[in-house]
């Protein structure tokens, strides 16, 4: 009974905070606009009973994932969106690695501070953190101007409403959600095991790639994940930092909502972007854990 | 827990008590004179909430979604009209607007055209979309000779090519967009004929590369700090641009122009949303925004004209004596309005503006 119970509060909370959620979107994605409050048509209308139910389960269709199957706009953006987010990803691994490593292997009584150094920025609203981004990398901000004052650069970099902006946002905003698993799985790790590789011939280098790393690995896919999953969804970077150039599918996602009032294609949107980050990662799950079983 | 529970529940019933005393305003980002929020407050006792957006469609998304809980917004004409129709607000009750005789019948006469004996809203300001320039660097760019009061200035890819180096920002509204591509080639710019729309694509596609930015707020701060040199913008906010400059005396020059082949007239129209929770502190707002004083100091401020014809008395001397606020009576024929489209084509609208601003 207990155990049901146990088993059921997950439940409810997937019922209620995705499940649902998903359903109403997914309704929407299947009615018309229209010139209405809501802006969609049919709505359902439980008051005239199961005939109003029927009547609204005809009226729907598919018709909005037709129409984004047949326009190029969205497969490039899904295409460009993917992009955006695994080179990030990739970066802010590159970036994060060494922090986490440096912070695992440092003294235990600088911990502590090191952590805080990650954590700190945290404090600060990331809405104002990606503003200031806008005031460092403008033409006239202060980046052109240091450059122009170190005598590096004769005339201002265009960074600012570019494509590299909207990588230096992702990247920096997200490298702690990639440093704190790495960290968290490089600090339990044996230190005896390295130096077993080196008595048994490894030079460091070669330890550090057969040993930490694999051992490291949980710690990095955790990160990746929380890197690339809300990055390809980004909007707030790509519309702050990016230009009439980045095409990502959470900017696509906003303009068809606010700019086309486009309920019922914007919902389409969703649930496609929903579908593209899902399965792999269902896929990605169950592969993780044949082969964990299999080492068992 | 519990008392957790409790803090919110009385929390959230002295906020419905509460809210007999609030009013909330959605209006236009940079749209406003803030001592004037302040004065109403003292005025009449009623806490203001002032929130702001920059774009008629994100207003129009909030409204249609209904239950925006705002009470007065302030969407622009051909907007209003389609907000109407989807029956978003309320009738205004005009014996709470003893102000309203102070508005001018000119005005009052135009906006007739989307609001029929403008049962719904009131005019707050009205202006022209046209073109901001950075005089000294497009002067540097294109020579002392260039196209500055023309179209051609934005949408001839030579010179856009040349300014793309000092940056151009365009706006982010298709109902602006498309009717100025129109008159650039020469056709009605408030055509509802998708073939004739559809030529304005070339137009666009040719000068969207060098384009960095579609927005419809940045381009006021992007100016006025020399960022970009060229923006395709609303009248007050340029010259908004022009002060905010000056008063950094960074000698950045910013100078607005209504292009010679015509501009576009807009209007800002103060609303009550039908679900509005205070319509009757709404009325008061849109009654005290009428008093004479109050919309001089909102144009003074702002840089728009209003439609109020018994405030002009109290408008500095730059406001009303700049042919940029209030045209002379050429630049006056020389306006065109536009009118909304209907579903079909707006799809194709914004599809085409979309395709436009992402180069797909």
């Amino acid at each position: 009974m207990r155990r049901a119970l146990l088993i059921l509060v997950p439940y409810l909370w997937l019922l209620a905070l995705f499940l649902i959620p998903f359903l109403i979107v997914f309704k929407i994605s299947l009615s018309d606009g229209a010139l209405a409050i809501p802006p969609y048509t049919p709505t359902l209308d439980l008051s005239a009973g199961w005939e109003g139910i029927r009547e609204f389960l005809t009226d729907l269709d598919f018709e909005n994932f037709v129409f984004l199957s047949t326009d190029d706009l969205y497969w490039k953006a899904y295409l460009s969106s993917l992009q955006i987010a695994v080179i990030s990803t990739a970066i802010t691994l590159l970036v994060g690695y060494p922090i986490a490593y440096g912070m695992a292997s440092a003294p235990d009584h600088w911990r502590p501070t090191l952590m805080m150094l990650v954590i700190l920025p945290f404090w600060t609203s990331f809405l104002i953190r990606v503003y200031s981004w806008m005031g460092i990398l403008s033409t006239e901000g202060y980046l052109n101007q240091l450059l122009i004052w170190l005598g590096l650069i004769s005339g201002p970099l265009t960074i600012l409403n570019t494509n590299t902006a909207v990588y230096i946002g992702i990247v920096y905003t997200y490298l702690p959600f990639m440093i704190l698993p790495i960290y968290a799985a490089l600090e339990r790790m044996d230190g005896s095991l390295l130096e077993a590789a080196e008595d048994l011939g490894c030079s460091r280098i070669t330890a550090f790639w057969l040993v930490t790393v694999p051992l490291s690995r949980n710690g990095i896919v955790a990160g990746c994940f929380l890197v690339f999953i809300p990055a390809i969804g980004e909007f707030v970077i790509p519309s702050l930092l990016g230009g009439s150039r980045t095409l990502m599918i959470g900017k696509v996602l906003w303009e068809e909502f606010f700019n086309n009032r486009d309920w019922p294609v914007a919902s389409a949107v969703a649930v496609i972007l929903l579908l593209i980050l899902i399965v792999p990662i269902i896929l990605f799950q169950r592969n993780e854990q044949k082969s964990r079983e299999a080492e068992e | 827990m519990k008392r957790l529970i409790l803090t919110t529940a009385t929390v959230l019933a002295l906020g419905t008590v509460a809210s007999a005393e609030e009013v909330r305003v959605y209006n236009w980002s940079d749209y406003i004179d803030e001592n004037l929020l302040a004065k109403f407050e003292q005025e009449t006792g009623i806490a203001l909430i002032y929130d702001v957006f920059d774009s008629n469609e994100v207003l129009e998304t909030k409204l249609l979604a209904g239950g925006s809980g705002y009470d007065v917004v302030v969407p622009s004409g051909t907007f209003l009209q389609r907000q109407i129709t989807a029956g978003a607000f309320q009738k205004l009750d005009k014996s709470k607007l003893p102000n309203l005789e102070n508005m001018w019948d000119v005005i009052v006469d135009r906006t007739e055209q989307y609001d029929p004996g403008n049962e719904y809203s009131i005019n707050y300001m009205w202006g022209t979309t046209g073109i901001g320039i950075n005089v000294g660097k497009v002067a540097e760019v294109l020579g002392e000779d260039a196209p500055t009061n023309s179209l051609d200035l934005v949408f001839d890819p030579e010179n856009m090519e040349k300014l793309s180096a000092c940056g151009v920002h365009f706006l982010d509204a298709s109902a602006e967009m498309i009717p100025m591509a129109l008159k650039y080639i020469g056709e009605d710019p408030d055509s509802h004929d998708p073939e004739v729309i559809a030529k304005t694509e070339a137009v666009l596609m040719a000068v969207r590369p060098y384009v960095q930015k579609f927005h419809s707020s940045e381009y006021i701060n992007g100016l006025a700090n020399g960022d970009i040199c060229v923006a395709i913008g609303w009248s007050g906010d340029v010259l908004q641009a022009r002060d905010r400059a000056a008063e950094a005396g960074s000698g950045v020059e910013i100078a607005y122009f209504a292009p010679r082949e015509g501009a576009q007239m807009w209007f800002d129209q103060m609303a009550i949303p039908v679900d509005a929770p205070n319509p009757d502190g709404a009325h008061k707002f849109l009654n005290f925004m009428m008093d004479p004083e109050n919309a001089a100091a909102a144009s003074n401020y702002v840089y728009y004209a209003n439609g109020n014809k018994a405030s002009q008395q109290y408008l500095a001397e730059d406001v009303i004596g700049d042919p940029a606020i209030y045209p002379d009576a050429e630049t006056l024929a020389n306006l065109y309005t536009t009118t909304p489209y209907p579903a079909k084509i707006q799809r194709i609208v914004t599809r085409l503006w979309t395709k436009i601003k992402s180069g797909t």
